[in-house]
This record gives structure tokens, sequence and C-alpha cells, in this order.
């Protein structure tokens, strides 16, 4: 029964930079972190200490309220520093690699053989239950409940992102072991949605167990929180689970192998990058070598993730636990004279207030510049044409700003992630910050309903 | 603009935290941002954004007006004129028109800016630019000979009543043009109304059978309606308020708007249609027999006279006071249409609908939203359900 779905809204944001289907060689580096703050709202309590010696699986951490999901080393090494932000809060567990890469062992198994609730206490011991996220909320999926289904979107489709056709390609067999213990983890259905643009690679079109649907359409058509709204929606209640693709490997990594290994494909992409191209990294890993002789010069930015939803990291930073791309952009922090009044032959706009419009294949190198400040809502209808979801975006977005809880369950909070509203953000002509409010949103919610 | 850059740089200090013009900030980031496009990067959340901004967006209307606005000025002039008889040249009326309007559009965004400035330094945010399409369309939609000192009056009454008291721009609800231009209609009704007020004749003798009447308030005199005069309906070298009688100007910024997505084009349309059917419906009603001319005027010509077609393009469409809704805006935009006519034609008082209903369908269109949002909430109960 699967179902194929078509998108009428959307937008497609043509961008200079994008990375090459091939793979460049890094040399090895020594040095990783895990990042308590790429896991929203986890209280992070300390397992190790500076000195520590840890291999690749041993728990770095665990979350305070949920003490059975753990947060493992990517690597084997020794643990070199913990840095904390304001009050105490641990931003960063950083480990020196000893280049051996040692691994905690861990028990293989096959699907078969284990019950729901095993599989889910080897994941939670292997590490890689963090892996797995829920929504509503889009957080680390509470271990104690039950999913109605659980959706995996094979693509994602924002800009410059990564094609997951190519980056695993000849991971059948592993994908598919992954898929065996995932799909016990629901008594409903797991979905598997593969893009009607593009075709889907053998790895995902010949996977069992799972139902297959095609949906058709610009970004966000990628994006898990659409494809769950089209297919099978949340209500008030509902949990749903859902996990990227790579992911998967590493969850069929963790009984097959018995080890955790969080080697990922990721794709360097953005228009200051000299040869954007796809490399074989881990996560948490330094992103300092692909760009070393790789960027080119200027105020760059370097982001964790794709352009919409990514993480700001400095230029020697490290890859998020669950980006697949890093991008570099040129920063616009240059005052432009009279910019707003100019023609506009180098200006990307969803409006047609610009001439760039009657070049609409022509790819950008947009950087960051915010092209105006912050006002009160004035246009409407402009996130209605980037948000595929039958939703009032600016009336749930109101309802955020003053917090009203049963208004905001009422137009549809829990369908949402800020990462739906990326777009939402990206034309808004007040430049309001509609990411932070959803995430906001979803933290009064998940507070008065807790 | 080096030498611009350089003088906000050297100032700036005195407006910032600490500085003696502290308070002042709003101003002077008012004037920095219109020359210059802040360099201000995101910190979070999309590292991209869309080139366009509130200043593009009004640009872009004003841009929009302009075509209504050039044509208003010759119009003047050559009504002007004609009235008097004398010889004259497009460019003489031109620059007769532009005389006149000149002096009301420094008023109109004199005071208004002034009072957006003041209420922006008094709560310390910034100058929105919404006020840059309003302090042009206020002057477009007054008759020629209203004294400058009514436009002061009715445009700080209508940023301080209709917007600020709401909260400034984008908390009004009510169109703050029309809201100016209701004040004075109901203020000063001789100089917004009658047949003396749409030509300037400066008391100069006028040829014979001058009239200076506007079509509607001849139809609401029972004048007989003379078809022959269509054209000049569309093209507009007719009376009316200032930028508001050629549809033709109308609408090539109506197209502006639309190409560019500025503008509602569900608002746009659902307005025409609203008022079409209902002058239809009136036609209709009226049957061959009447002797009630706005009745039985056609249909098409309804749209061409008075502000209908100004109102549906420039005033009905603020994304303000409209429906936020995609539904909402073709349930208001249909009936103001509607109501447009049916004020026009059934209450022998106001020869114009247009405003009247414009402004009542701004009140009513949150009703109209809610009940479209309460649809999309019922839906999503009903999934539960099913």
């Amino acid at each position: 029964m699967s179902k194929e779905i078509r998108l009428r809204k959307g937008l497609t944001i043509n961008l200079v930079g994008e990375a090459s289907k091939a793979y460049g060689n890094i040399k090895e580096d020594h040095k990783f972190v895990v990042k308590p703050t790429d896991f929203h709202g986890l209280t992070p309590k300390l397992k190790v200490k500076v000195g520590d010696t840890v291999k690749a699986g041993s728990v770095l951490f665990f979350d305070k309220y949920s003490d059975q999901v753990n947060f493992c080393s990517p690597v084997s090494g020794t643990v070199t520093e913990v840095t904390r932000g304001a009050k105490r809060r641990i931003l960063e567990v950083e480990i020196a690699s000893d280049g051996d890469m040692t691994y905690e062992s861990y028990p293989k198994a096959m699907a078969g053989d284990l019950s729901r609730e095993e599989i889910i206490s080897h994941m939670l011991a292997g590490g890689v239950w963090p892996f797995i996220k829920q929504k509503p909320y889009d957080i680390i999926a509470n271990p104690a409940d039950t999913p109605k289904a659980i959706f995996i979107s094979a693509f994602k489709s924002s800009p410059l992102c990564i094609d997951n056709n190519f980056a695993m390609e000849g991971t059948d067999e592993l994908f598919q072991k992954g898929l065996d213990f995932i799909t016990k983890l629901t008594e409903g259905t797991t979905h598997l949605t593969v893009s009607g643009n593009k075709g889907a690679a053998s790895v995902f079109t010949n996977a069992k167990g799972v139902q297959i649907n095609k949906i058709k359409g610009r970004h966000p058509a990628g994006n898990v929180g659409i494809q769950i709204h089209h297919i099978d929606p949340i209500n008030k209640g509902d949990i749903v689970w859902h996990i990227a693709p790579q992911d998967v490997l590493v969850i069929g990594r963790l009984f097959s192998e018995g080890k955790y290994d969080v080697s990922r494909v990721v794709c360097l992409a953005g228009s200051q990058v000299e040869n954007p191209q796809y490399y074989r990294t881990i996560a948490g890993a330094r992103v300092s070598n692909m760009l070393e002789n790789n960027v080119k010069a200027g105020t760059n930015r370097y982001i964790s993730g794709d352009v919409l939803t990514g993480k700001r990291i400095e230029a020697d930073g490290h890859l998020g636990f669950y980006d697949t791309e890093v991008t570099v952009l040129p920063e616009g922090d240059e005052p432009e004279f009279l910019g707003w009044m100019k023609p506009g032959f180098d200006k990307f706009s969803v409006s047609k207030t610009f001439l760039t419009y009657l070049t609409p294949n022509k790819k950008f190198a947009l950087n960051t510049n915010m092209h105006g400040e912050e006002r009160a809502y004035v246009m409407s209808g402009h996130y209605e044409k980037v948000l595929p979801m039958d939703i009032f975006p600016v009336h749930l977005i109101k309802a955020i700003m003053v917090e009203d809880v049963e208004l905001m369950e009422n137009l549809g909070i829990y369908e949402v992630a800020p990462e739906d509203f990326a777009l939402c953000e990206f034309v808004c002509t007040s430049k309001v910050n509609v990411q932070d409010l959803i995430r906001h949103g979803l933290d009064v919610v998940r507070k008065e309903t807790s | 603009m080096k030498l611009f850059r350089n003088i906000l740089d050297s100032v700036k200090p005195h407006f910032e935290k600490g500085g003696k013009l502290e308070k002042l900030y709003p101003a002077y980031d008012a004037f920095a941002t219109f020359l210059f496009v802040p360099g201000h990067t995101p910190h979070s959340g999309t590292h991209i954004r869309d080139g366009i901004d509130l200043k593009r967006t009004m640009i872009t209307v004003l841009g929009a007006l302009f075509p209504a606005l050039f044509f208003g000025m010759w119009n003047i002039g050559q009504l002007h004129f004609n009235a008097i008889g004398a010889e004259y040249t497009n460019i003489d009326a031109f620059l007769f028109g532009l005389l006149k309007m000149a002096p009301m559009i420094i008023v109109s965004y004199g005071v208004g800016l002034t009072i957006e400035f003041g209420f922006a330094v008094q709560r310390g945010h910034q100058v929105n630019e919404g006020y840059l399409v309003t302090g042009m369309l206020i002057p477009m939609i007054m008759p020629v000979d209203v004294p400058l000192w009514m436009v002061a009056v009715s445009v700080a009454f209508a940023v301080i009543i209709g917007k600020e008291v709401f909260g400034g721009t984008g908390m009004n609800i009510l169109n703050p043009a029309l809201t100016a231009r209701a004040f004075l209609f109901f203020a000063y009704p001789t100089y917004m109304s009658g047949d003396k007020v749409w030509i300037h004749t400066g008391g100069e003798a006028t040829v014979n059978g001058f009239s200076g009447a506007t079509p509607l308030g001849d139809l609401a005199n029972n004048v007989p309606l003379d078809m022959s005069m269509i054209g000049s309906f569309f093209y507009g070298d007719i009376p009316g308020s200032m930028g508001e009688t050629s549809t033709l100007a109308i609408l090539i910024g109506a197209a502006i708007l639309l190409a560019t997505g500025i503008g509602s084009w569900r608002t746009m349309i659902s307005v025409f249609v609203g008022g079409y059917l209902m002058a239809l419906l009136l036609n209709v009603l009226a049957g061959p027999e009447s002797t009630n001319e706005l009745m039985k005027t056609p249909a098409h010509v309804h749209l061409l006279l008075g502000g209908f077609a100004f109102g549906a393009v420039f005033m009905a469409t603020d994304p303000v006071t409209a429906a936020q809704t995609d539904k909402g805006k073709i349930i208001v935009g249909f009936l103001i249409g509607v109501f447009a006519i049916l004020v026009r034609v059934v209450n022998p008082a106001y020869p114009e609908g247009m405003m009247m209903a414009i402004l009542l369908m701004n009140v009513f269109a949150p009703l109209v939203d809610h009940y479209v949002v309460e649809a999309n909430i019922k839906r999503r109960l009903n999934r539960v359900k099913k």
C-alpha cells in the first residue's frame, strides 16, 4: 500500500557549489568532539573526565533524565578537554584519537533472535539510540514509548544537500540489516520515502519490511515531517519515530559487527569551496581537513549541515552528530549602498521584485546577508507558498508568540519541526527567525504537557 | 557612497547605548538603513535569506503607483485648462498638476513620517517602511482643492488613530490611507464631495457649459449616462480624486503588483468579480424601465468609475488590513466589490462606496479569517475521529 505524493508547494534555491560525485581523500585527524548541544533539550551527565582513556563506543555522557540513553566516543583515544559554557553547561567533549581505532565490543545479533525490548536495550547500551528521533517535539525518542509508525526519508532536498543515492551506494546489505531491527521497534508500519523526482538507488528500492512511498516536488519534499504529514499525520497523543538513512547503517553495524562505528559520508559544498565533493569521515571529526587548501579567500561562514538548518561552526570546528553536509558560504557582513533599490542582478527572491526572476535557472552564490532588518508581520501569503502542509504558518507562529498552548495544539504544533519552517524563514519579508520560534513553541508545549 | 558611510559611522557612537542621543537611535537607524542595507547576518536559523525586505516591497508598490500618479498630475492640469478655456500643452498640464500635487505629497510625508519617527523613538523600535506607500496614497485619493492643513490633519489622524494606537505597522485594523480619507469625508464633507472640488479653477471664469461634477456624481443626480464617454472613463481624463481616475494607469500598476507577486491576485480579481456581479444583479432588478441611472448603469462601466479600480488594486490588497488566509482573501475581496457597488447605488448620500466597503471589510477580515482557520482546526480534529 505504498503512497505517491505530489507536492505543489515548495521552493528550489539554485546555489553555486554543488558537490561533484567523487570522493576526496583526507588525512586522518586526531581531534574529535561530541557536542551535547546537538541534542535539543538534553541535560548531559558526564561519565568520563579529562585524561580518561576511551575506546570507540565507550560512553562519554548520558541523559540525566533518561539515564539509559548513552552518548559514545566516536574514536578510541584520550579525553582531552570538556568545554563548558554559561552556567557550566557542557558544550563539547573532546577526544584525542590514538589512531588505532579500538572498539568497545557489543554483542552481535540477528533481528529474528531478539525481542523489541532486547533490541532497544542493545541500542541504548551501544550508544546508537540518539539516532532515533521522535515527533512531536523533534527530540531524541523516549525508549519507553511505542511509536505508531517509523519514518525514514531516503533523500534530502535542501539546497546543496547530500545525495544519498550516491553516498549509500553499495551499502544494500548493511542498510537492510539496520532496517530489520528498526522495523521491529513499532507495531505499525515503517515508511521509507524515496524521491519521485530523480528516482532511488537499489539500496532503497530493494529494502524489505518497509512500505516504500514516493514523494514528488521541490524542497521540503525530503523533510521527514512533510512526509509524515502526508502519509500518516500526527495527532495529539501520537508518537512517530524517524531516523536518517546513514544512521540506519550505524545501527546495522552495531548488530552485525558488534561495534559503535559512526563513520559516514558527508558532502562538502558551497560557493566558497574550490573543489566541492564527497568525503568519508566520522561524526564529530574536525572539518578543517576537508577545507585545507580547498576554500576560497574572503570571510567565510562554515556550516555543519545544510544552508537552511545547519549550525554555524568555526573553520576548525567539528561535524555535528546528525549532519551529513559541510557548507561554506561567503559572509555577507558588508553594508550595501541603497541595496534595496537596485535592480538586483545578483539577488535571489521568491517574490519577483528583482530582475533575476527573468533567469530562473541561474545559480546563485548567495552570501549570508539578511537583506534587511526584522520588522512586524506585514506581508501575508508567502509562507504558505513554501510550506506544503495543511497548516496556517503565520497563525501558528502568532500562537507561539503569545504562548497559547491550546491554540498551538489546534493549529498543528505536533506535526512541525523547525526544519519544516526553514523555507518560511528564508522567504520572510519581515526577517523573522521562524525556526527559533517553532523550537520555542515546541519547548513550551512540551513543558506544559509533561 | 564612501562619504555617506563615513558620515554614518562617525555619528553612530552618539546614537548607541551610552551616547548623547541614545534615544534617537531609531531615527539614526532609519536613515542608515535607508542608505545602506545593513551587513547583518543571521546568528541562528537559515544561513541565507531571500533578497526581499519591507523596503523593497514598499518601493515596488510605489513603482506601481507611479503610472496613476503621473497620469493624475497631467489630468489635474488638463481639467483645469479646459475648464477655464485656456490653451495648453501636455507639458503645461503635467507641470500644473505637479505643482498642485507636490505640496500635498510633501505635507503627507512630512507630517506622517514625523509622527512615525516620534512613535519609533518613544517606543524604541525601528521605523517601519509602511508609510512610504501610505504617504503617497493619501494625496492620490484626495480632491485637488483640499487645503494643505486638512491633508496634515487627516494624515495625523490616520497615523495616530488608524495605526499607532493599535501598535504600529502590522497591527492596524483599518487601512491608514482610507482612514485619512474617511476622516476628511465626515469632518469636512463640503471639501470632499459635490461638484466644486474636483477641478481646480482658482476662482477664474469657466467656459460655458462647464460642470465640475464627476461621472458618478452625475449619475447619482440621475443625469443619464453618456455611453460615448466610456473611453474617457477608461483612460481617465475625467474629474475625480487626484490619482484614481485612470483605469488604464491603475491596471498598469496592477500588472506590476501581480508580476512581482507583491499584490494579491486573489483579492484583486475577487473585488472586480464581486463588483461586477453585484452591478449585474442591480441591472436586472432595475429592469429596462427604471429611472434610477446608477442602478441601470452597465456593470462594466461601474468598474471603470470612481475609486473602484484604485481601491481594488491598491487599497483592498493592503496586506495588513486584508484577510491573511488565501480563502479569506477571496471572500473579503468579493464582499468589498459587492458592498462598494451596493453603497454606491443604494445609498444616495454617498456617491462612491469603495472607501466604505473597504473599511467595512477591513473590520470583518479577521472574522472571516477566524472561520477559515477554524475550518482547518476542525479538519485536524476530524482526522482523529476517522
